[in-house]
């Protein structure tokens, strides 16, 4: 019997392949951890009662916030769809002039936090408000999160089909929709699903635009009137909302899998002349450079030297880039490992129990970071005598589990490509199981574990509600002092903090367009 | 399939090598990295951990005035009072906290119902009035706000202004008042209403100030001044001390808003007390107590009134040096303390006009 999702002609007979009992436990473990916000939220709701819940879900208030919600998530996410899988073909696809320079240009915006951007654009407009503020914002905020895998799936695609699909007679504009898009389906597919789970757990750049959400909702009940269960309810729909995402995104990815039969096999796609297009694209990506990274960089450069405040106390610029640094980079470390087993078992031992385990981790993204920080709070109180409250640990554990799909993600991708039968020619040559481990997956895995280490990292130094509950006292990461200046109307002072941060988070990206960019280098050479 | 030269193969395998072992070492530098990041906390001196609801341009000066005058450590939290009094009650007998300084009184009202408050020295509250602290003695009054119209004079006139508080909601001003009806500072003001003119009053008073902000619902007073002043709203309603603090920050040069009074004795012109509390689980209720000592002193209450903060301090003696109508002048509502109580009725007011 072949195994599923293997090339279609096996280099050695097959055997039973073991049931992998330690990638199982690993994987269990790691998802009854991301478990834990949801069960918090089950607690905190079931002590308020059914009545009061009842009487808090189904008011007026509740329908604005869902149609708000839920037409957001849609215009956002096409948006980003458009953007991303436009500025990926071109980049990927085309001949565009100066494109190492555009694909750096295109990820950076990803480096700027959410509530840097609403402040740049907020306090350049008065109209830049409400629901078009916020697509605005949002848009610009987080299409490289579609960009990225598309990029990444493009570059790693078989042109043979595009080929072949030419040959047969379909045009141009046919064959990209039906062959090209196909082919990268995945990739859109778990760049919109990022990309909707984040819109729903997104709160301080709506709360500056004014835009009333599901999550604006929950802060203001957790910060007004005392009110925990009354939140923890109103989190539960957004959670009941995540699982319907989820659920439309694994329906519209359906059964097809794309996998390379080998690195060695393919080929350079040839690149399509943009001929008097050119001109046109080139405006747009300048465009795309000025909206996503300008306005947000100018702004803050434009607070640094135009207002004089009274200078406040806080810790200064390089203490609280280190005690970010350090706290992200732990947690991506953390979030990446945590990764591994459960997208190796996922994509090397599918079964539908085992889907459905890594599946379920996504809930967590549409947990706002202040559940999870006070679900983690809960659980060490409770259970864990109160160990690890306001310390370093819990916190960049919270980062860990906030973050865990957006490394569940590029682990998985970058798995995919890693296929089973090179790990039993391994055996069957006579290698044991950790050689293979090491010699074999872990090589072609690294650059998918680099970009998502990368991507949590630079999640991590944008982070902010879980954070300020969490972190210790008298220690601030970038996020948290810029929040404290801006909620003080000291601009001026939290200007040189927000462009750090934007500093700090732009290596990793960059990082992670090079990762990309050296891939076919690696393929080129060893053909 | 073309052979590679074996010095080429042995540099590859070298390259290799430097990589797994440069990853490697920075994984395992990444141990002593984060050992280092944990903040160095020195137990030669004591410390108290202080949570601020208040905002840093009160407390820093007070803080660090008081670490230099006793050379006790004060490690502050600053976040929102209602989050903070949450994870107050949340932690329990293991908070952390020792000190709870807060921006409104409702915060500390709701602690005290809890029973978390540990009751304050008598001589301590001797030196503030006793209509400002606690009833029950658990909390101790700091300082003082009072509750004014911030106002643009090139969109509206000083005479076309509401002169109490529910002509506030008048259709004449649809469009042209800012509102920040998540600000914890709003909620003495429904509760002042609610108390004088009855629920049913207050409810439709919040459906017309809601219409009349449509466009201008803001999420803080900060922003409330600014916009304001910006010109991207006629007036709206804050605390005295928001005006003087933009006018710190701009200069009288950006300035292009003024403040104006409720007519006296309104349910709009409420004083709203400020306070600090010890909390009973605190493990240094002597040093805690010196701290809310140094809050109530005249060193304390000096440093208030001359610093950025233009609250009113509330010591008997002390004024404020800055240009703003004295404290004895102003001629607020007569509501009292308990019945500001923990802002539940405010709070439930707002949630069934939809503007929580």
């Amino acid at each position: 019997m072949v195994a599923p999702g293997a090339s279609l002609v096996p280099l050695v007979p097959q055997r039973r392949v073991a049931r992998p009992w330690a990638m199982l436990a690993a994987s269990v473990a790691v998802a009854a951890v991301l478990a834990l916000p949801l069960v918090f939220l089950l607690i905190e709701a079931h002590g308020a009662g059914v009545a009061n819940i009842g009487r808090l879900i189904f008011r007026p208030l509740t329908g604005t916030l869902l149609w708000n919600t839920v037409r957001l998530t849609v215009v956002v996410t096409a948006c980003c769809a458009v953007i991303g899988i436009g500025a990926a073909y071109c980049v990927e696809r085309t001949d565009l002039p100066g494109r190492r320079v555009w694909a750096v240009f295109v990820v950076v915006p990803l480096a700027i936090p959410d509530f840097v951007v609403s402040f740049g654009w907020a306090s350049l407009s008065p109209w830049i408000q409400g629901f078009h503020g916020a697509v605005l914002v949002m848009t610009l905020a987080v299409y490289p999160l579609v960009y990225l895998p598309v990029v990444a799936s493009l570059r790693g695609a078989d042109p043979v089909q595009e080929e072949v699909s030419r040959a047969l007679g379909v045009g141009r504009v046919r064959t990209f929709l039906r062959v090209t898009l196909g082919q990268a389906r995945g990739a859109i597919l778990g760049g919109c699903l990022l990309i909707a789970l984040m819109i729903l757990a997104e709160y301080g750049a709506f709360e500056i635009l004014g835009f009333q959400t599901f999550t604006t909702e929950i802060f203001t009940e957790f910060t007004i009137g005392f009110s925990v269960p009354a939140a923890c309810a109103l989190s539960l729909v957004l959670v009941l909302l995540s699982v319907l995402v989820l659920g439309g995104e694994t329906a519209a990815r359906g059964q097809g899998r794309t996998m390379r039969a080998g690195p060695m096999a393919r080929r350079m796609t040839r690149r399509h002349p943009l001929g008097r297009a050119k001109i046109p694209v080139l405006c747009g990506f300048a465009l795309l450079t000025v909206l996503a990274l300008g306005v947000p960089v100018g702004s803050c450069l434009y607070w640094m030297f135009a207002r004089t405040s009274a200078a406040l106390s806080g810790v200064s610029v390089a203490s609280a880039a280190w005690h970010t640094a350090c706290y992200s980079g732990a947690a991506a470390a953390l979030s990446t490992l945590m990764a591994l087993p459960l997208a190796l078992l996922a994509v090397r031992h599918p079964g539908r129990a085992r889907r459905l385990l890594e599946r379920s981790t996504y809930l967590v993204l549409a947990a706002p970071g202040l559940v999870i920080a006070l679900a983690l709070s809960y659980f060490s109180e409770r259970y864990a005598d109160g160990i690890g409250y306001q310390s370093q640990a819990l916190l960049i554990i919270a980062y860990a589990v906030l973050f865990f799909p957006l490394a569940l993600t590029g682990v998985r991708a970058s798995v995919t490509q890693a296929p089973v039968t090179f790990d039993e020619a391994a055996r069957a040559l006579g290698q044991r199981r950790l050689a293979v481990l090491r010699r074999v997956t872990l090589p072609i895995v690294i650059p998918g574990l680099a970009a998502a280490f990368c991507l949590v990292f630079l999640s991590g130094v944008t982070e902010l509600t879980a954070t300020l509950i969490l972190i210790p006292t008298g220690v601030q990461t970038l996020a948290t002092q810029f929040w404290a200046y801006q909620q003080n109307l000291s601009y001026g002072q939290a200007a040189p903090f927000a462009l750090v941060i934007i500093a700090v988070a732009a290596v990793p990206s960059y990082v992670m367009g090079r990762w990309f960019d050296r891939l076919p280098k690696r393929s080129e050479k060893l053909s | 399939m073309r052979r590679t030269a074996p010095g080429k193969q042995r540099k590859r395998q070298a390259g290799r090598r430097w990589r797994a072992g440069l990853a490697v070492a920075a994984i395992l530098a990444a141990g002593p990295m984060l050992a280092a990041c944990g903040s160095a906390a020195t137990a030669d001196s004591i410390a108290i951990t202080l949570y601020s609801g208040q905002h840093v341009q009160t407390t820093d000066s007070l803080v660090s005035a008081f670490e230099k005058a006793t050379g006790i450590t004060v490690n502050v939290r600053s976040d929102d009072e209602d989050t903070l009094a949450d994870q107050i009650v949340a932690e329990g007998n293991r908070s952390p906290a020792d000190v709870f300084f807060t921006e409104n009184s409702q915060a500390l009202e709701f602690l005290q119902e809890k029973g978390l408050l540990a009751a304050v020295a008598p001589s301590t509250l001797a030196e503030t009035p006793a209509r400002y602290d606690s009833p029950q003695g658990d909390w101790l009054g700091v300082s003082a706000r009072v509750s004014v119209l911030i106002y643009n004079p090139s969109l509206i006139s000083k005479s076309q202004l509401p002169a109490t508080v529910l002509q506030m909601a008048n259709p004449k001003y649809r469009g042209k008042l800012a509102l920040a009806a998540g600000e914890t500072d709003f909620q003495p003001v429904v509760t002042s209403v609610a108390r004088t003119y009855g629920q049913a009053t207050a409810l439709s008073w919040l459906a017309g100030l809601k219409a009349n902000a449509a466009g201008h619902m803001l999420p803080d007073n900060e922003t409330l001044a600014d916009e304001v002043n910006r010109g991207q709203a006629a007036f709206g309603l804050l605390n005295q001390y928001y005006w003087y603090r933009l006018r710190a920050e701009v200069g009288t040069a950006g300035t292009h808003s003024q403040i104006a009074f409720f007519a006296p004795h309104d349910p709009g012109y409420v004083v709203d007390i400020s306070g600090a509390a010890v909390l009973k689980s605190s493990k240094q209720q002597a040093a805690a107590e010196k701290f809310l000592a140094f809050l109530a002193s005249k060193q304390g209450q000096e440093i208030i009134g001359h610093s950025i903060s233009f609250e009113y301090p509330i010591a008997s003696g002390v004024t404020t040096v800055q240009p703003e109508t004295p404290f004895d002048q102003l001629q607020p509502n007569s509501i009292t303390i308990p019945e500001l109580s923990d802002g539940s009725t405010a709070v439930a007011l707002l949630r069934k006009a939809g503007l929580l």
